[in-house]
């Protein structure tokens, strides 16, 4: 007979009616009708156009403000009402995703509706070209994190790659006149960073996450201090960076509205988006993933099957920084100049998509988007001259990451030896 | 080591045996010396030297990667890939290694089932397979039975014997010396970093110990019959959960008399901890109560628990039970350091503390360079003297000791012992969590039995170990005879598991196959984690 499967210790759960889905689902419901009757009452009986296009022209979807508002409510609040019956745990991430969606677009219906007369319209090319930009060096920035924090190396420095990647990129693109030159440049920019990251960490064991925001601050006064001795009194000379023109993919680019939003972007948004699929693929189907994962949660273990712990800390902490620096070029050799401290913080929202994003490739992809889509829709109700703060809005990404991090929309686990430096022995 | 032997180690707590085998397997560079394989000497720079020339190792604490699944685990460091230098997995045929190997010893694991949800028995099979699959001829086991209940021991025991008869060299470390008679062909004892000798298994158990720490030592805990007075510790219908808000306590009835030993067995990881730390106000209690001598304290800070007469010596010395950078003297009044003679108002007495500690660590034979020495430098046993110590000399009623000589030489744990006996025989009622048998066996006079956040049984410390162990397992009379019954009582908790883990039906007869009513039992079955009690809900 056999008495090992008497001995299993599996965990009961308490049963208990409010399980976490069904706490999200009330939230949901009570959000939703919240929408329809705030939304609904102060939408205005204008039609809002959600136009195809980046202006008023062309293909419209056109609804009445009061009724949309009220509709798209009331679709939220019956997702909430699914997820409080009890589906089967599959239908979780549809169910609260119909009901996110449903929120805001009441919340848009009643916007669109009440702006100014001969406004009345969201042109979503823009939006959703604007997403994507405003969200690529949150995605650069986000992968970053996840090549270093999967093997165990908190990645607070992301703010100083990305800003060491801009950096040089825009001064040595400029130097060269070349832009692959400083496409290189900025990736090693970043990897700079790294390198003190990782032999301080590594070799040294200092505190990561105090030698990250070292890392931070040294980024920003080095380049501050180079571009205001160096570039500001010779910009034509240091600082004109050349830039990266827009390559349109033939076939693709046709598509309505993701077409010209996604299929005419220039190299860092394909690149971005190649990135995450590899980086997914490449840390879930292959040898080094397997190890870098074993690394990121047991390195003990991994260094008693032969695996070198620090060696693939060292060289994905590196990979990493290579990664932010060019994110940091997106910046600089595509869109603006390099200026003192111009990633902004925008690392720090990056660690944010991280932590949203799970520490997976994918999921960091969707927060990013996630939270370039609220600064969009910020940049855009401050166009039509909203009632709304823009300060509001902005604040909402981060309230949405307060509420991933306590665990309300899932189980969030970082790799179990993030942030513990491996002492051999 | 010679081929197809089984050669065991053994040797106390911090006598260096874990340490040489970490040097065979390359994890630790030798100062001096060398280590000869085949008669070639091995310069193990890592652990994958050491694999290369054929030496396997398990570890005490297991090196698995919690959230990876079985394959993923045996597989790391000698992945099976395809597509060139991209290293793509070939999960498939890694799966089918796993099968193989683990059909050929009869170490039955089901390769996708993910690490954290195994039992650690199993979790154990998995290392052994990782070695396996590494076609070592040499097994080191670090204390692989510390964790398993006897009847996993049992198991244990017999695939080394199988090992063995395949040809392979097993280095078995322990200090658990019934093991050694039971396995080895040839022991080697160490103490303090040397070879104090070599003894066949027909050496007498007394002979291993005496040879083990170096001098006679007795091995039975001497104590008179003890004297029940009134119940001191009452605990009625206690419900707590852990972090994960997962059941860890489920519906416990205790007595502790004073003058009486109660002792706490089963496997760890049972709810004792739980328990412990609720009762003593660092964990709150869901439902039921607590009285300490006829006074509800359940719901009390730990501060005033403490101050109404229990003694608490928790599980986890260095996490818990000290400060490691303070002193002795400093550690020795944590408890009272508030309180004259130690402190008054905003300051503290440091002549009456080392006063105090200079009294306490003689009487406790604490051995320390000196009262100001950091506790952090000394061994575990005196270390836990220390605690000891500290929560012994408080006038108390009620002593709990949560794995009181865990990590702990055997001088000390006789003295450990002796002192427990003694705190009996003066009227405290003593309340003994311990993964050892033997000494709960040895010092207890009642013994509970836990399993699952219940008490499944309470007996005298005479009863067989046998009996003792099944109960362990989880399997009472009551589930030998007749499966219904445990069905009815668990299927709250049967409920609940199945709803999580979704569908158990496969495996779910595995589960019942000890206990159930006849039922088909299919033990070479794969193994993943049912809760067992699913089982028990079908047989109804």
């Amino acid at each position: 007979m056999s008495t090992m499967t008497v001995e299993e210790l599996a965990v009961t759960v308490r049963p208990g009616f409010w399980t976490r889905d069904r706490r999200v689902g009330a939230g949901a419901v009570l959000l939703g009708l919240v929408a329809a009757v705030l939304f609904g009452s102060l939408a205005t009986g204008e039609d809002a156009r959600f136009t195809l296009s980046e202006d008023a022209g062309g293909a419209a979807l056109t609804i009445d403000g009061t009724v949309g508002a009220i509709l798209f409510g009331m679709v939220a609040a019956a997702a909430g009402a699914a997820l409080l019956a009890g589906l089967p745990k599959r239908w979780f991430v549809p169910l609260l995703g119909v009901a996110v969606v449903g929120v805001v677009l009441s919340f848009l219906c009643w916007q669109v509706s009440a702006a100014p007369t001969g406004q009345n319209f969201m042109p979503l090319v823009n939006i959703v070209r604007g997403t994507f930009i405003l969200a690529l060096p949150l995605i650069f920035g986000a992968l970053a994190g996840v090549l270093c924090e999967r093997s165990g190396v908190v990645n607070v420095a992301i703010e100083g790659q990305l800003l060491m990647g801009a950096f040089a990129g825009a001064l040595v693109g400029t130097i060269a006149a070349n832009v692959w030159v400083g496409l290189i440049a900025a990736a090693l920019g970043g990897a700079l960073i790294s390198l003190l990251l990782a032999i301080f960490t590594i070799r040294y064991l200092v505190d990561q996450v105090v030698m990250g925001i070292v890392l931070n601050l040294f980024a920003v006064g080095l380049t501050g201090f180079l571009y205001e001795r160096l570039m500001q009194p010779e910009a034509a000379k240091y600082n004109q960076p050349p830039r990266f023109e827009a390559w349109p993919i033939p076939v693709l680019s046709d598509i309505p509205v993701l077409g010209p939003a996604l299929f005419r972007g220039n190299i860092f948004l394909y690149l971005a988006l190649i990135l995450v699929v590899v980086i997914h693929v490449a840390l879930f189907r292959t040898r080094w993933g397997l190890r870098t994962r074993s690394v990121g949660e047991h390195p003990t273990a991994a260094d008693t099957l032969g695996v070198k712990v620090l060696a693939l800390r060292y060289r994905n902490v590196l990979l990493a920084g290579m990664v932010a620096g060019v994110g940091g070029a997106s910046y600089t050799l595509a869109l603006y100049t390099f200026s003192k401290n111009m990633i902004g913080g925008k690392g720090f929202i990056a660690l944010a998509a991280l932590i949203f994003g799970r520490w997976s490739p994918t999921g960091a992809l969707l927060a990013a988007l996630f939270f370039g889509f609220a600064d969009q829709l910020g940049t855009y109700l401050g166009a039509i001259d909203s009632s709304i703060p823009s300060e509001f809005l902005a604040m909402l990404p981060y309230l949405a990451t307060l509420l991933a991090v306590a665990g309300l929309v899932g189980k969030v686990r970082a790799p179990a030896a993030d942030g513990k430096p491996y002492i051999k022995g | 080591m010679e081929p197809g032997e089984i050669h065991a180690l053994l040797g106390e707590n911090g006598a260096g045996k874990s340490t040489l085998m970490n040097v065979l397997y390359g994890l630790l560079q030798p100062d001096e010396g060398e280590v000869l394989v085949d008669g070639r000497p091995l310069k193990a720079k890592g652990p994958g030297d050491a694999i290369a020339a054929g030496i396997g190792m398990v570890h005490q604490h297991f090196m698995l990667v919690p959230v990876f699944t079985v394959a993923e685990n045996v597989m790391l460091g000698a992945e099976q890939v395809r597509g060139g230098i991209l290293g793509v997995l070939d999960r498939r045929r890694a799966r089918r290694q796993v099968t193989e190997v683990s059909t050929r010893y009869n170490l039955r694991v089901d390769p996708d089932a993910v690490v954290e949800d195994l039992p650690v028995g199993v979790q154990q099979r998995v290392e052994i397979l990782k070695a396996l699959t590494r076609d070592v001829d040499l097994l080191i086991l670090d204390e692989p039975t510390a964790v398993l209940t006897p009847q996993e021991t049992e198991e244990l025991l017999g695939i080394m014997g199988s090992l063995k008869e395949s040809g392979k060299s097993i280095v078995f470390i322990t200090h658990k010396l019934k093991e050694v008679k039971a396995i080895a062909d040839r022991i080697t004892v160490i103490r303090r970093g040397r070879t104090v000798g070599t003894a066949s298994p027909s050496a007498s158990e007394d002979e291993l110990a005496a040879l083990m720490v170096g001098r006679t030592v007795n091995l039975t805990v001497q104590k008179a019959a003890a004297a029940p007075g009134d119940p001191v510790l009452e605990v009625e219908g206690l419900v707590i959960d852990d972090e994960r808000s997962v059941r860890a306590v489920d519906g416990v009835d205790l007595t502790v008399r004073a003058g009486e030993v109660l002792g706490i067995a089963g496997v760890q990881g049972n709810g004792q901890t739980e328990l412990i730390e609720a009762l003593m106000g660092l964990r709150p209690v869901l439902h039921g109560t607590v009285s300490l001598a006829g006074q509800r304290i359940d719901g009390w800070p730990t501060k005033r628990v403490l101050r109404a007469g229990v003694g608490y010596v928790p599980e986890d010395r260095s996490v818990d039970g000290l400060v490691k950078e303070f002193s002795v003297a400093e550690n020795l009044v944590l408890d009272v350091y508030d309180r004259p003679p130690f402190g008054s108002g905003l300051v503290l007495r440091p002549d009456a503390i080392s006063a105090s500690a200079r009294e306490r660590i003689p009487e406790f034979d604490v051995r320390t360079p000196s009262a100001e020495a950091a506790v952090g430098t000394l061994s575990g046993g005196n270390q836990q003297k220390v605690i000891i110590a500290r929560e012994m000399s408080r006038p108390l009623k009620l002593f709990v000791a949560a794995q009181p000589t865990r990590g702990v030489d055997v001088g000390s744990i006789e003295f450990i012992h002796r002192r427990i006996i003694h705190e009996r025989d003066i009227g405290t009622a003593v309340l003994l969590v311990s993964s050892e048998l033997d000494e709960v066996i040895g010092l207890a006079d009642r013994i509970a039995v836990m399993y699952r956040g219940r008490i499944l049984g309470i007996v005298g410390p005479e009863t067989p170990r046998e009996e003792i162990g099944l109960l362990m397992a989880g399997i009472t009379d009551a589930t030998k005879t007749d499966g219904t019954q445990t069905g009815t009582a668990e299927t709250g908790a049967a409920q609940a598991g199945t709803a999580e883990t979704g569908a158990a039906d496969g495996t779910a007869e595995t589960g019942t196959a000890e206990g159930g009513a006849g039922s088909a039992a299919t033990p070479d079955g794969p193994v993943t984690p049912a809760p067992d009690v699913a089982g028990s809900e079908e047989t109804r």
